[in-house]
């Protein structure tokens, strides 16, 4: 059916919807229909129960065959929600689909006002804007783009491993770019994984090595983002690599430099064992470190400080990988899409002063006692603290940071979970008597209850009770030298005073640090609390409002390995549409020059962010070039002479918004009107 | 249907607004998943950045009878165009004082940043500003030109009349 | 920059040790203070659990008053004593906050010819020591620098919680800077911010008496040999009670407590009768011989 293009007189078919309950059940819809009836070039006005299903849809391409329409409004949800949906049902009913206005009477409307009269009224008004609108509607074409087919994955955890993996299996080429000299993320830190309690390093490092191996998967350790541009399919990155001083393809990870380094032994804070051990300023994170790849630390090694070591570490590689001169490198990138996995940071313990973080040395972190009964960890997974003891009795502190008005509001939901595996272990490797002090216990994944019950049965106490303080003041003998955590057992009623060993603190997890930066830099959203937006909640968790731009794990919420697993497939698989659909819609809403009406001025051309606008010195005209153009509308504000137009928001099509809006009495404006 | 803009009984300050589409006109949406009930007194145009605002906008809703405009796009850094709210910015603020000379109240014309999970915000000011709005009664420019108007023809009949017995 | 200063009841009886080393000080620093005019109770903490809106009503008084003689411009209004200085802050927390209770204090202020617009701010003399006077410009007035004091800095709860206005709620330091100024040393001990008991030691004295023997004796354990205070019921509480402490409970506590004022006015040189030492019923502790010691009364 050939497309009409509107050049006859409006004939406009009006459709409200009754979406069941939620606007009929303010808004008088079939009022609504017979007053758009009165409007000037309706043809037809319909109120239906659910427009955007099949049967109403039904109704639009029909009316349009038989009532010989050439415009359709329809008032109903959010254009967010179901522009799309009715562009596509006018298309098949033969018309070009931009001859579509749609009006939100159900979020900006019958959601949020409880007075009927006021909410059709309003509605009304609405109708009469988008009818007076879709008038001036132009035929428009979509414009396709090609989507490159590689894709660019930031952040190397188990979210960004498992999502390279899928897409590299599927044949496509994955950039994937981690900061750290090593990949695995957190999860490489952990000893044991809840609730099966399987060793992380077994179940990731083969992942880890796959990575490495795949033919499909370049991987760019020790690298970072610097710059983003362009848009759905065609992505410009460009990716730091910062020197390691240690040549990538001809080091095999002996680590004989590390052993024969001019220092004796580590003096500076690993950060991998956050800094219960030292390490050399020549190092490897960890001994599975990904690549196997050692590096240098240009702070704290001599040669670079003084330029005067011995360099035994040159002496002993028998590879010649150790490279002093190496320098920063930039790497440009095009790619189809991105997904962001980069992961959360710990809540820091020290914001909370009266838990003793920082002051007591045998108050930990759980992250720092995840690495103490590691058995690649600084203690060789014994249980000595930091004042050479092995503790006793130790206390489990949950929600550190989380569910606080005066830190983070929020559930970090793995807490609970790892503070109960944290307790088995504990108990496993020491013996100790273990108490978790907990607000609720939250167990909802699969087997996570029964790992809790499974818990009950080892004789570890649980006291419900959210912990006051960690003190060192002793009120009788036996708590001398102990650490005496302060609690209201909320089940008995009576504030305790339960003397320990070690305290554990569940500390929350939160965005990282840089969160607002590298969102920034993607263009995208952050929610409130810092973690990155996705595009809706629940229907479209891992997408963000940029198109091609897709989110994993616990960058986006906090969350533990089963789920953001999950989700790194769910954006693969995002992305995977994305790139094997081979080409995108944009929607039509560039801006254009009026060739006749420029005057040359130059006004627009620094306005465009996107450089889209450029001089033809010849004509002495502004041209904009539409691959670049993102539709913004800036440029055309800006026009003094009006010789900028934007496609599908034309001053013409907002005028006669803004009039429609008001004329209820109808303006008595003399001399020209929209 | 719609109230009349009369400073008789029953009138209803009536707001344009302009909401930037990544931002605010989400977070008008959130509003209303979330079932923030507020004033029904604003009538929501949709752009893609508050970029692409023209003054004119602004100056034809008041012409034709709006009493308040409100205007609503990204936080300072947050635009999704990179810059089309600064570029918003500064023309409301030449606005602004255009609109002082004119008379116009500062209360009805309004640039507020809204970002896509502030539902709460677009709430909150949504009724500050139909409050104020209220309390400074309708701008009824329509009737004010329409009044302009029939003075100028009146002003013209007149000098008509007297233009016989007159002398340069 | 002159202070309005809101003595309080206790200043002028049990706590006039207070009142002597703060006008002391504050003569010394050249800091001027006025009195505020006809001021009245502040209520404490028992008329609010009797009836809010008249307590309120009763410490709001005493705001309005500051406000009608600092101007529109408002200013700063001291309370030394920490339940004053709390009650107060907690009045116009409400004042701000509570739509009934501004309307019922607002009418009532109406009745006496006072208004309130909360143009006043209330603040602590340590706060105001501290942090505005500041630091170095202390140091640089100190002549007798307080070598051989191991103080443990009592803060009690009113002036650090809930508002937390200038300094933590529970590690508060602004006192234990100023000591370390004077050439004192700050002992570090977990109890510096908790309860003292207030009026415990007077209504049910066995919980009154377990809280302040903690204090003590933890203060005795960490090696303090004086413990400052910045509120008279704190002194009183941890001062008058060690012999019967000591009875009950078995312990030989024997610790000077003092105002932080005091030790301030020690290091300025004022002499010690001025700053009202010779009411300490603990002696200050012997320390270097230079200074002249002020024999204690029962």
């Amino acid at each position: 059916m050939p497309e009409r293009n509107g050049h006859d007189a409006p004939r406009i078919g009006f459709y409200v919807c009754h979406c069941g309950h939620n606007i009929a059940g303010t808004v008088d819809v079939a009022a609504v229909a017979k007053f758009a009836a009165t409007l000037p070039n309706v043809v037809v006005a319909r109120d239906y129960k659910y427009m955007c299903s099949d049967p109403g849809q039904e109704l639009i391409t029909t009316d349009i065959r038989e009532e010989k329409l050439n415009r359709i409004v329809v008032a109903s949800c959010s254009p967010l929600l179901h522009e799309h949906t009715f562009r596509v049902a006018t298309q098949k009913g033969g018309l070009n689909p931009f001859f579509f206005q749609m009006v939100n009477i159900r979020e900006n409307v019958s959601w949020v006002n409880d007075d009927g009269k006021a909410a059709t009224a309003k509605a009304c008004d609405l109708v009469r804007a988008a009818v007076r609108r879709v008038a001036v509607h132009r035929a428009l074409e979509t414009k396709h783009v090609r989507i490159h087919p590689d894709v660019l994955i930031v952040g190397a955890g188990i979210s960004g491993i498992h999502a390279a993996l899928t897409l590299a299996n599927a044949g496509k080429k994955v950039t994937l770019v981690e900061r750290e000299p090593t990949i695995g993320g957190h999860m490489a830190m952990f000893d044991k994984t809840f609730p099966t309690l399987d060793c992380a390093a077994c179940i990731l490092t083969p992942k880890m090595s796959a990575v490495k191996n795949h033919p499909n998967i370049t991987l760019w350790s020790y690298s970072e983002v610097t710059e983003v541009s362009g848009y759905v399919g065609n992505y410009t990155v460009k990716v730091k690599r910062k020197p390691r001083y240690v040549s990538e393809e001809l080091c095999v990870g002996c680590m004989e430099c590390i052993d024969a380094c001019v220092y004796k032994e580590g003096k500076t804070p690993d950060e991998f064992n956050q800094g219960l051990s030292k390490r050399k300023p020549v190092y490897i994170p960890f001994p599975q470190a990904t690549p196997q790849v050692v590096l240098i630390d240009p702070e704290t090694c001599i040669e670079f400080k003084s330029g005067r070591c011995k360099k035994t570490c040159v002496e002993k590689c028998d590879r010649n990988a150790i490279d002093f001169k190496q320098k920063e490198e930039i790497r440009e990138i095009n790619v189809g899409a991105i997904i962001l996995s980069t992961g959360f940071k710990t809540f820091d313990a020290k914001r909370i002063p009266y838990y003793g973080y920082g002051k007591f040395p045998n108050v930990y972190s759980s992250i720092e006692v995840e690495r103490l009964v590691n058995a690649s960890g600084p203690t060789s997974g014994e249980l000595i603290l930091r004042d050479g003891r092995r503790p006793k009795t130790v206390g489990i502190i949950h929600c550190v940071g989380s569910r606080d008005k005066n830190t983070n509001r929020w559930c970090s939901r793995t807490c609970c979970m790892y503070s109960l595996k944290l307790a088995h272990l504990l108990k496993e490797h020491s013996h100790a008597e273990v108490y978790n002090f907990y607000i609720d216990i939250r167990a909802a994944g699969k087997a996570y209850e029964e790992f809790y019950d499974k818990l009950l049965e080892e004789n570890i106490h649980f006291i419900r009770g959210r912990v006051a303080e960690v003190t060192d003041w002793c009120a009788r003998p036996e708590e001398k030298g102990k650490l005496i955590i302060r609690v209201e057992d909320t089940m008995i009623g009576v504030v305790r005073r339960v003397p320990v060993d070690m305290v554990v603190l569940a500390v929350g997890m939160e965005p990282n640090a840089d969160a607002q930066d590298v969102r920034r830099m993607f263009n995208i959203s952050c929610s409130t609390e810092g973690f990155f937006l996705e595009r809706h909640p629940k229907l479209a968790p891992v997408d963000t409002f940029t198109d091609g731009i897709y989110i994993a794990g616990a960058c986006q919420g906090p969350k533990d390995i089963p789920d953001s697993v999950a989700q790194a497939g769910a954006a693969a698989a995002q992305a995977l549409s994305l790139i094997d659909a081979g080409e995108v819609e944009l929607e039509p809403n560039t801006a254009y020059v009026v060739e006749e009406d420029c005057s040359g001025c130059k006004s627009c051309l620094a306005i465009c962010p996107y450089s889209a606008i450029s001089r033809d010195e010849a004509k002495q005209k502004a041209v904009i070039n539409e691959a670049l153009c993102k539709g913004c509308g800036t440029c055309v504000a800006t026009c003094p002479s009006g010789a900028i137009r934007q496609n599908l928001f034309e001053d013409e099509q907002i005028f006669s918004e803004i009039r429609g809006l008001l004329e209820a009495d109808e303006p008595i404006l003399t001399g020209g009107e929209a | 249907m719609t109230t009349t803009a009369e400073q008789a009984n029953g009138w209803e300050p009536r707001i344009v607004a302009f909401f930037c589409n990544w931002c605010t006109y989400t977070a008008a949406d959130l509003a209303g998943v979330s079932r923030l009930r507020h004033a029904p007194n604003a009538r929501i145009i949709r752009v893609m950045c508050s970029g692409r605002l023209d003054p004119q906008f602004v100056l034809d809703a008041f012409a034709r009878g709006a009493d308040g405009v409100l205007v609503g796009g990204c936080h300072p850094g947050d635009c999704h165009y990179m810059e089309g709210n600064y570029k918003a910015l500064r023309r409301v603020r030449l606005l602004e004082r255009m609109l002082d000379g004119m008379g116009i109240h500062r209360d009805r014309f309004r640039l507020e940043w809204i970002s896509a999970s502030e539902g709460e915000k677009v709430k909150t000011t949504i009724n500050d500003m139909v409050a104020r709005v209220r309390a400074l009664g309708p701008l009824a420019l329509p009737a004010k030109f329409a009044d302009w108007d029939r003075e100028m023809d009146e002003l013209e009949h007149a000098v008509a009349a007297q233009t016989e017995d007159v002398h340069a | 920059m002159s202070y309005l200063y809101f003595p309080g009841c206790s200043l002028r009886s049990t706590g006039r040790a207070y009142e002597e080393s703060i006008l002391a000080v504050f003569r010394k620093l050249q800091i001027p203070l006025t009195e505020l005019e006809d001021w009245n109770c502040c209520g404490a903490t028992a008329y609010v659990s009797i009836d809010e809106n008249r307590a309120f009503t009763l410490a709001a008084r005493n705001l309005a008053i500051a406000e009608r003689m600092q101007g529109n411009g408002g200013g700063d209004l001291m309370a030394p004593c920490s339940a004053c200085y709390l009650v107060l802050e907690k009045t116009q927390h409400y004042m701000e906050t509570d739509e009934g209770v501004k309307r019922e204090v607002t009418t009532a202020l109406h009745r006496g010819g006072l208004d309130y617009r909360g143009t006043t701010k209330v603040r602590h003399p340590l706060d105001i020591l501290v942090n505005d006077i500041g630091i170095e410009k202390i140091a640089r007035a100190v002549v007798h620098p307080m070598k051989g004091m191991n103080v443990a800095c009592y803060y009690g709860c009113q002036v650090v919680r809930p508002f937390q206005t200038f300094d933590h709620a529970a590690y508060p330091t602004t006192m234990d800077r100023l000591v370390t100024a004077l050439g004192g040393r700050s002992v570090d001990w977990p109890m510096k911010a908790r309860c003292c008991g207030g009026s415990l030691t007077g209504t049910i004295q066995e919980a009154g008496l377990r809280l302040n023997r903690a204090l003590l004796k933890e203060a005795t354990a960490r090696g303090a040999n004086i413990i400052l205070t910045c509120c008279p019921l704190c002194q009183h509480n941890l001062e008058c009670y060690q012999k019967r402490i000591n009875r009950r409970f078995g312990e030989s506590l024997h610790m000077p407590i003092a105002y932080f004022t005091q030790f301030l006015g020690l290091a300025l040189g004022i002499p010690p009768r001025e700053l009202g030492i010779q009411r300490l019923f603990v002696p200050l502790p012997e320390t270097d011989g230079k200074r002249k010691e002020v024999p204690a009364h029962a």
